[in-house]
């Protein structure tokens, strides 16, 4: 089977975010896989043990997201392939990632492409979807459960809570929910392996893509911080009237009940 | 500039979502003084329509089929595209739901259109019409306009205040017939699990458990105090891994974002990946036994005690001020 994962470098969740320059400051900042790209990585793999075939995993940015690739390769897959924007795109957004990264896979007889159902950082959610319409191939989002029996699939995901059981067929392009699997670390033999794993640097230039083809169709105006938050109100005294209290300020002061 | 702006009303179990109404207000923002059109999909909707409009839509068009009783991206995909060939509008607004997360980017690659998700809020600036959203989890936001072509959002539920109904409203309510065809992708099965009592991303007043919880009885009071507030049962990542609940109800970086009115804390300790999911919430209220807990720090008004005690002291409490009201 040809399999491909979409992954994303992101900030950790742990970090603390600033703004300088109007900009998210990621000077010094510690980056990762977005952790629902993990489960999609991790899926991959099971697949192609399970079935056969190479797992490629992609990502859209700058040289830094090498170390990411790396550590997916580590974890198992087969080839990387990073795409270079860094010369030729300033501000791109969903609708740029996805034409890129459909634009390369157009031809790749793609099996199976998986992603996470979102990224940490951007939080849209959109190039899954926006790359399986580029593609023409069928999608399921927010999966938590995925069977491959020749060409058909299928494939349970989350609704809000709730589980859709749905029949599908390949190729077809999935993205990960939480629950999915339990991603591996990396081991000593895999990093070491993963090293000498093939990890291609392509440019636009490469997808006979133009600047103007993948323009973004969105511009972000402003980037600001949530107003920091007054210190709360810890109640003190008789528990009871504790409780009489919070009742009371809900009611009166900040009126949601 | 007036705009004609499409809105989808979203139908659960035979009624429109809440988000829907939200979304229909946040059309109106978009259209300028133009003109809201809301659109039904599914296989006996049309009933709704009417409520739609009193919701603020000037008219409605729907699409009824047996295909599209239940969702897939192949199906309503078809519709809405239709619906757009047929009114070419200038917006296009859904709720961040999951059926809006799942559609409403293919529609936008479909039309090589932009598209900002899970918006805030909605306002008309400077001559463009500007979104907010939240990025990182929501410790920082964004304001966002489109550059080219449709005004194509979805908006977060909760967020956006819909508009007063006004029971006075009438407009047309048309169909449109929609061939559907090649549904790559069908829906064998449904099992429902978060479905009983009110819908979690939606709820005006959520109630959260985390490890303090301690067994899967332990939530019973938690629900006991939902009830009486109308609002629903979440959880920490540790109550969900514990499993004293299922992974439905968790709320976090992992699993579900909520902005309710009132968020009740319960024993939950305040790690960075749940307060990712909650922080927004309009009145946060902390029950921790520790007062250390990092989640005093993002609460409104806090209780240093044991959940166990507070919370059924509190549901009898709000019980009295129920009655009162």
């Amino acid at each position: 089977m040809n399999i491909f994962v979409l992954m994303k470098r992101t900030f950790d969740t742990e970090e603390k975010i600033t703004i300088s320059g109007g900009k998210i400051n990621e000077d010094g900042a510690e980056f990762i896989i977005n952790p629902y790209d993990e489960y999609a990585i991790e899926e991959a793999i099971q697949v192609r043990d399970a079935n056969g075939g190479e797992v490629t995993v992609i990502s859209v940015g700058n040289e830094e997201a090498e170390k990411q690739l790396r550590t997916a390769l580590a974890m198992g897959a087969d080839k990387a392939v990073l795409i270079n924007t860094e010369d030729d795109v300033e501000n791109g957004d969903q609708f740029t990632t996805a034409k890129i990264i459909a634009e390369y896979l157009k031809d790749k007889e793609a099996d199976l492409i998986l992603g996470g159902n979102v990224a940490i950082d951007g939080g849209s959610g959109q190039v899954g979807p926006r790359v399986a319409e580029l593609l023409n191939i069928p999608y399921v989002t927010t999966i938590t459960k995925l069977e491959i029996n020749g060409t058909s699939a299928v494939v349970t995901r989350d609704v809000e809570g709730d589980s859709e059981v749905i029949e599908t067929s390949l190729p077809l392009l999935v993205t990960a929910q939480q629950g999915l699997n339990e991603p591996r670390y990396p081991s000593l033999p895999g990093i070491m392996k993963a090293k000498k794993k093939p990890l291609e640097e392509l440019e636009l230039d490469d997808l006979d893509l133009e600047e103007e083809d993948v323009e973004a169709k969105t511009k972000t105006i402003e980037i600001y911080l949530p107003p920091k938050k007054e210190a709360g109100k810890v109640l003190s005294g008789d528990l009871a009237d504790q409780v009489k209290e919070l009742v009371h300020l809900l009611h009166s002061e900040a009126k949601v009940v | 500039m007036a705009r004609k702006v499409l809105v989808l009303g979203e139908v659960r179990d035979g009624s429109l979502r809440n988000v829907s109404f939200e979304a229909v207000a946040a059309a109106k923002t978009v259209s300028e003084g133009g003109e809201v059109v809301g659109v039904l999909i599914g296989d006996s909707v049309s009933v709704l329509g009417a409520e739609l409009i009193k919701s603020g839509a000037d008219r409605v068009v729907v699409a009824e089929d047996e295909k599209l009783k239940q969702y897939t991206s192949d199906g309503f995909s078809q519709v809405l595209l239709a619906v757009i060939d047929q009114e070419q509008p200038e917006g296009l607004i859904l709720g961040h739901t999951a059926l809006g997360k799942d559609l409403a980017p293919r529609i936008a690659a479909k039309l090589g259109s932009g598209l900002i998700s899970d918006a805030t809020a909605v306002e008309v600036a400077g001559g463009n019409v500007v979104f907010t959203r939240p990025i990182y989890s929501g410790k920082a936001f964004e304001k966002k306009i489109v550059t080219e072509g449709l005004i194509f959002a979805t908006v977060r539920p909760n967020n956006i205040a819909p508009l007063e109904k006004d029971e006075s409203r009438s407009g047309e309510v048309s169909s449109i017939a929609v061939d559907i065809k090649d549904l790559r992708a069908i829906v064998k099965e449904v099992v429902r699990k978060a479905s009983e009592g009110v819908d979690l991303s939606e709820a005006k007043v959520v109630v959260s458990g985390g490890r303090g919880v301690k067994s899967a009885e332990g939530f019973q009071p938690l629900k006991e105090l939902a009830e009486v507030l109308g609002g629903a049962v979440g959880a920490s990542r540790g109550a969900c891994d514990a499993e004293y609940c299922d992974y439905s109800l968790q709320i976090g970086q992992t699993g579900k974002v909520v902005t309710p009115d009132l968020y009740i804390a319960c024993g939950i300790s305040g790690a960075i990946q749940h307060l990712a999911g909650m922080s927004n919430s309009k009145v946060i209220v902390a029950i921790n036994k520790d007062p250390e807990a990092n989640i005093f720090k993002v609460a409104d008004y806090g209780i240093v005690g044991d959940l166990f005690e507070v919370v059924p002291m509190l549901t009898e409490e709000f019980k009295k001020l129920k009655v009162h009201q």
